[in-house]
């Protein structure tokens, strides 16, 4: 090995080196787009490239050379791998700006491809009622529309010959003496859950019922109640007030609670008519010299629905034993209450189903 | 009722309030306001004038006076007037230049038929006392002239209208609402009813009661001599007028005054029209009854009738017979007022369809003690407006009746109201109510009427175990207090519902919704959230649908419940399918210009059970029912299960700037169930079938296993034709009871696998009519556990499928839970699907 001559190995020298190292950097600085810069990626930094030959070169260098020369090429190599990198990262940063800018969209145009529908604002006024009352610890009772009368009236005191039975305005199945109606009102369901459930019983039902109106801006021959029941040692009117003003708080807001006036159902006794403190003037407008308001029509109450005391006849003929039970019942309409909750002013449109109406109710109401 | 508020003062010492505060004091008590009307405040310079001279102005085609008219001033006044009932010296109503007339009509000096007028005459309907009137009003001779006629006429007076309930009969009356008001106010009532009866043993026109449960009081008096002609004076027909009833003539207008005052309905006999005994009985078969309206009705046994020896003289206490009507000749009146049945007078009034002022009182409990005193003050009224005398006898027919007397612990109100009054005050307003009370209780003879009204009163009694008891005897006029908690009902609510206190009960915890409602939540909201809108249609159909449905003769829909009253007699069916109200929505949103239109409804249908009872039994009230007679009623009732359906025209996903949108198909409404299945974690088996209202080529039966739940497909064209539906027109319908009753419980949770995913692609050459939810079925069955899903790519008809055949393209997507699975682990399994769906339905794999 003593003859060897490292005079030989060119392309390890130097100067040579640097050549190598200045033509990649000035071949990198001129690369002008990522396309280019690959390109002048394999041809200077790549397996082929000069400064990979002259590395391979150092293995035919004198040991004691060998040192020096790779630091030389190393060195090279690596302000060529770092003149790359950042010239990548900055044709990167400069398509990218360009592209995303290319690729910009008006993002206004419309997209309702698949339309949305909606649920019908009864329905969900009535959910809304159920669910109060479910967090109240109630359940939600059902029953069917096409009753048998003892449900929708003697069992609920209303003998056949009551002066309300006749205010009731009722469908009879064919013929009037079948026993069967189409209920005139969600208390049948009392009824069945009387005779259904174990005492104590809180339920809320709401449902449809009907009456033989003609349809026009405030009435319907097919509409919809809500109907609560509470049976349990010891309820009293107290409870039943304490309840719906429970009530009409979660529907309609703190502060806002209810009136009782006294009147008459045949299936309670004391009976109340239940007003709501109006939920939009607070009662203000009530008070002469204060602005008018259309929602209570300036009454400063909103004729709700009735309540009272579960008469004992209703709980003798469902089999409870009044002396040891009492409890309180309450109804009200939801077509009214959506009527003054949302400012429908006309039942017809609840009924006839145009989903211009419904729709803008979506999914809760 | 209609309570004019002059009247009112006169038995109760109201404090100067006004109408409106009266009125909110009544509607505390129960009483409640309905409306308020003003009468006379807006009429003023309204004076008694003398009519001096009167001049006839000829040369119009009507009767036109000017007259001189004397009204205190320094000179008499010209006044021009069309009507010609008053002579000169007559004293009538002037409305000055500057008055006001009821409606804002004011009056000023204005020339007219060539005079100037200096004012003008008044009618009655002109100073708003009549509707109409023949002429002007002239007035007693004696007014002062000059004086104000609203004062002189008591024309001012505010009108309270109250709604009545149906159990305080007594407040239909002045005298009971004036005494609730006295209470109201606590201040003093005095009783109109409240008159001496003349001391006589004689009896007048002969009468009996020949059915006790019928009537149970029958009183009559007589007045004769009475002259017909007599006018009504000003006074009470302004009462009557505003009290709601029409004044007709003196006789009738008394009756009505003092029923109206006392609550008392009383009828007037022509004596003279009456043939032997008056006898209070129930009708005979074939029995007939021209009243007063001119009506000749057929009575039924049930009636209760006032007779002669003529036969029916007086549907009683409903109307009266025509022919013993007083007219305009009676002179010799007989007089009755009584006391009937008032489930016999409400039947009555119901069969007859007949609903008069005294039936609505009868019906509703009139004071069983009043037909003594009513009849006085009427025939007393009658002499005093109409001359003639009347004698002191009297017929007076009784039957003894038990009063009621309720006994109840004395804090019954207490308890009821969750708040102490104390005994003080439960006494005070049961007796301000009228109530006699006695401490202790009653002795158990006086309570009870013998057999289940005993027994019924036993179970109401809540005196057990209590030692502070009071027995409670409620005035006549309050037959609607019988039971404990009535009384306890009285108290509160003169105590004031607005003292009741607030307390939110604990109630139990609930279970929440049922399952079977969470799913029909869940279902509304799906169908909501994939396009479809919520309708709540009439659930009202007509024979005309089940045609339009395209429904054969013997299909299930077609037995449906019949009402008996329906609103419309072209839907007097009960649907039987909730498709009819859907589609009928449907056409209208299309007709106001809505083209796509998805709709859905959840509701229930009826469907009546062949050989069901007709008649659902009305029950016994004093006991719970048994178990058999609970079955009875609801075996007789349709059976109601809960239905979803949906229907849907135009384009379901919308055309736009995209491009053209998607039209609806029958693919939508199979999808719709789909969708309403997978709420309930339930899938649904679809086949082809046909069935009507759907094209038969073009109609997916709908199973769960093995029971049909529904059907979805487009409409048949004739149905779209029927309805004037939108052309393909699609709908679904399915029975959501059955997922209720099928709801499958938790989710199982699924072992999710990291291991790689491999996918195999096969296209199938099958028979073009084979239904590719059984190759689907055969392929998942055939690949095992190893398939993790399953999609079709690729539906191919045409020359490389061969003649009559499909093609279909699968993606099999595989994973194995434990493991990477192996190529040939996975070709096996794609061998095997193929192969068994080649087995099951002839699928040969299509070579590449």
């Amino acid at each position: 090995m003593s003859n060897y001559d490292p005079v030989e190995v060119t392309p390890l020298h130097a100067d040579e080196v640097a050549r190598m190292q200045a033509d990649a950097l000035a071949a990198i600085a001129a690369a002008s787009d990522l396309d280019e810069l690959k390109q002048v990626r394999l041809a200077h930094a790549g397996d082929r490239s000069p400064i990979a030959l002259a590395n391979r070169e150092i293995g035919a260098l004198p040991p004691q050379a060998r040192a020096e020369a790779g630091k030389r090429t190393g060195g090279a190599r690596k302000a060529i791998g770092e003149a790359l990198a950042a010239r990548q990262a900055e044709l990167e940063t400069e398509r990218d700006e360009r592209v995303l800018v290319e690729e910009t969209v008006d993002v206004t145009l419309p997209w309702d491809r698949a339309p949305r529908g909606a649920r019908h604002p009864l329905t969900t006024l009535q959910e809304r009622v159920a669910d109060a009352f479910v967090a109240m610890g109630y359940e939600v009772a059902e029953g069917p529309e096409l009753e048998g009368e003892w449900f929708n009236f003697d069992a609920l005191n209303l003998a056949p010959d009551h002066p309300a039975r006749s205010e009731h305005d009722t469908f009879f199945v064919e013929s009037v003496e079948s026993g069967k109606v189409l209920r005139t009102q969600t208390s049948p369901v009392q009824i069945r859950a009387l005779l259904s459930r174990e005492l104590p019983v809180y339920v809320v039902a709401p449902g449809k019922v009907f009456r033989t109106d003609e349809l026009d801006a405030t009435h319907t021959p097919v509409f919809h109640q809500v109907e609560g029941l509470a049976i349990d040692e010891g309820l009293t009117m107290a409870h039943l007030k304490g309840t719906l003003d429970r009530f009409a708080e979660v529907m309609f807001g703190e502060g806002i609670t209810t009136r009782f006036r006294p009147h008459y159902f045949p299936f309670t006794e004391p009976s109340a008519e239940m007003d709501l403190k109006c939920f939009v003037c607070r009662g203000a407008s009530a008070v002469p010299g204060n602005p008018p308001c259309r929602t209570c029509k300036s009454e400063g109450w909103i004729e709700w629905g009735g309540c009272g005391m579960v008469n004992p006849r209703v709980l003798v003929a469902c089999g409870v034993d009044p002396r040891r039970y009492s409890g309180f019942a309450f109804g009200m309409g939801i077509e009214r209450t959506l009527m003054f909750r949302h400012n429908a002013e006309d039942m017809r449109d609840m009924v006839e189903g145009d989903v211009r109406f419904t729709l803008p109710f979506g999914m809760e109401v | 009722m209609k309570v004019p508020l002059s009247w009112l003062r006169e038995y109760v010492d109201l404090p100067a309030v006004t109408a409106q505060e009266v009125a909110d004091r009544l509607t505390a008590a129960g009483l409640k306001l309905e409306t308020i009307v003003s009468h006379g405040h807006e009429i003023k310079n309204v004076v008694v004038g003398e009519v001096l001279d009167i001049e006839e102005l000829a040369d119009f085609r009507k009767p036109v006076r000017h007259c001189q008219v004397e009204v205190g001033e320094a000179a008499p006044r010209g006044i021009i007037c069309g009507a010609v009932n008053f002579s000169i010296g007559d004293r009538v109503p002037v409305a000055l230049p500057g008055s006001v007339l009821p409606g804002g009509f004011e009056i000023s000096a204005r020339k007219t038929y060539g005079r100037l007028s200096d004012g003008m005459i008044c009618s009655e309907q002109e100073l708003g006392i009549a509707e109409s009137s023949p002429g002007i009003l002239v007035l007693e001779p004696d007014v002062p002239i000059g004086a104000d006629v609203v004062e002189l006429l008591g024309l001012r007076d505010d009108v309270i209208e109250l709604e009545i309930t149906p159990d305080r009969g007594y407040a239909l009356s002045i005298r009971g609402v004036a005494r609730e008001a006295a209470t109201a106010f606590g201040v003093a009532f005095r009783d109109p009813a409240d008159l001496d009866l003349p001391v006589s043993t004689d009896s007048v026109y002969p009468a009996s009661i020949a059915d006790p449960s019928a009537c149970d009081r029958f009183v009559l008096r007589e007045v004769s001599g009475f002259d017909p002609a007599a006018p009504s004076p000003l006074w009470m027909r302004v009462r009557l007028a505003r009290a709601g009833m029409r004044p007709v003539s003196l006789a009738v207008d008394v009756t009505n005054y003092v029923m109206l005052e006392l609550g008392q309905p009383l009828h007037a006999f022509d004596r003279t029209k009456l043939t032997g005994e008056i006898v209070v009985r129930r009708a005979r078969e074939g029995e007939t009854l021209e009243t007063l309206d001119h009506v000749v009705r057929k009575l039924h046994a049930d009636d209760i009738l006032i007779t002669d020896a003529s036969g029916a003289i007086s549907l009683a206490g409903t109307m009266g017979g025509l022919h013993t009507e007083i007219s305009g000749s009676s002179t010799e009146l007989v007089i009755e007022a009584a006391h009937f049945s008032a489930t016999g007078t409400g039947r009555m009034s119901r069969r007859h369809n007949l609903v008069s002022e005294a039936s609505k009182r009868f019906e509703r409990g009139v004071d069983r003690e009043l037909p003594l005193y009513a009849s006085l003050r009427a025939a007393k009224l009658l002499v005093e407006l109409g001359g003639g005398t009347t004698a002191n006898g009297v017929t007076h027919v009784s039957i003894g009746v038990e009063p009621v007397r309720i006994t109840i612990p004395a804090d019954l109100p207490d308890r009821v109201a969750g708040m102490p009054y104390g005994r003080e005050a439960v006494l005070r307003h049961l007796e301000q109510v009228g109530c006699t009370v006695a401490e202790g209780a009653a002795e158990a003879s006086a309570r009870s009427g013998g057999g289940a009204a005993a027994a019924l009163s036993a179970k109401l009694d809540v005196t057990g175990g209590a030692t502070d008891l009071l027995t409670v005897t409620p005035p006549t006029w309050r037959p609607d207090l019988v039971d404990p908690n009535d009384l306890a009902e009285e108290v509160i609510r003169l105590e004031g519902y607005e003292r009741l206190p607030s307390v939110l009960p604990a109630a139990p915890a609930g279970g929440g919704l049922t399952e079977a409602q969470r799913l029909h939540r869940r279902v509304g909201r799906a169908l909501a959230a994939d396009g479809y809108a919520e309708i709540l249609a009439y659930p009202f159909i007509g024979e005309r649908d089940l045609d339009n449905l395209q429904l054969p003769a013997d299909d299930e829909r077609r037995r449906a419940t019949r009402l008996a009253n329906p609103l419309s007699e072209d839907e007097p069916l009960m649907r039987t399918t909730l498709l009819p109200g859907l589609l009928k929505t449907l056409v209208r949103n299309v007709g106001r210009g809505l083209g796509d239109v998805a709709l859905f409804e959840t509701g229930l249908v009826y469907r009546p059970v062949p050989d069901a009872p007709a008649t659902a039994p009305v029950l016994a009230v004093d006991r719970r029912p048994t178990a058999d007679e609970l079955a009875s009623v609801e075996a007789a009732l349709p059976r109601q299960p809960l239905r979803v359906a949906v229907v849907l025209a135009g384009e379901f996903e919308s055309s736009g700037w995209w491009g053209p949108g998607r039209a609806a198909t029958w693919g939508d409404a199979v999808e719709a169930a789909r969708v309403v299945a997978r709420e309930a974690g339930l899938e649904l088996t679809v086949a082809a079938d046909a069935h009507a209202p759907w094209h038969p080529g073009r109609c997916a039966s709908l199973h769960l296993g093995d029971v049909l739940v529904g059907h979805a497909g487009e409409l048949h064209p004739r149905v779209i034709e029927a309805y004037g539906l939108p052309a393909r027109t699609c709908a679904m319908e399915l029975e959501l009871s059955l997922l209720q009753a099928a709801l499958p419980g938790p989710v199982e949770s699924p072992v999710v696998s990291s291991y790689p995913v491999a996918t195999q692609d096969v296209a199938l050459i099958v028979p073009a009519a084979t239904p590719v939810a059984s190759v689907e079925a055969a392929l998942r069955e055939g690949a095992g556990e190893l398939l993790e899903a399953i999609r079709l790519f690729d539906v191919y008809t045409g020359a490389q499928a061969g003649e009559g055949n499909k093609s279909l393209a699968y993606t099999l997507r595989f994973r194995a839970p434990d493991r990477t699975l192996t190529a040939e682990e996975t070709t096996a399994a794609r061998d095997a699907a193929v192969a068994l769906a080649a087995e099951r339905v002839g699928a040969q794999l299509r070579s590449a």
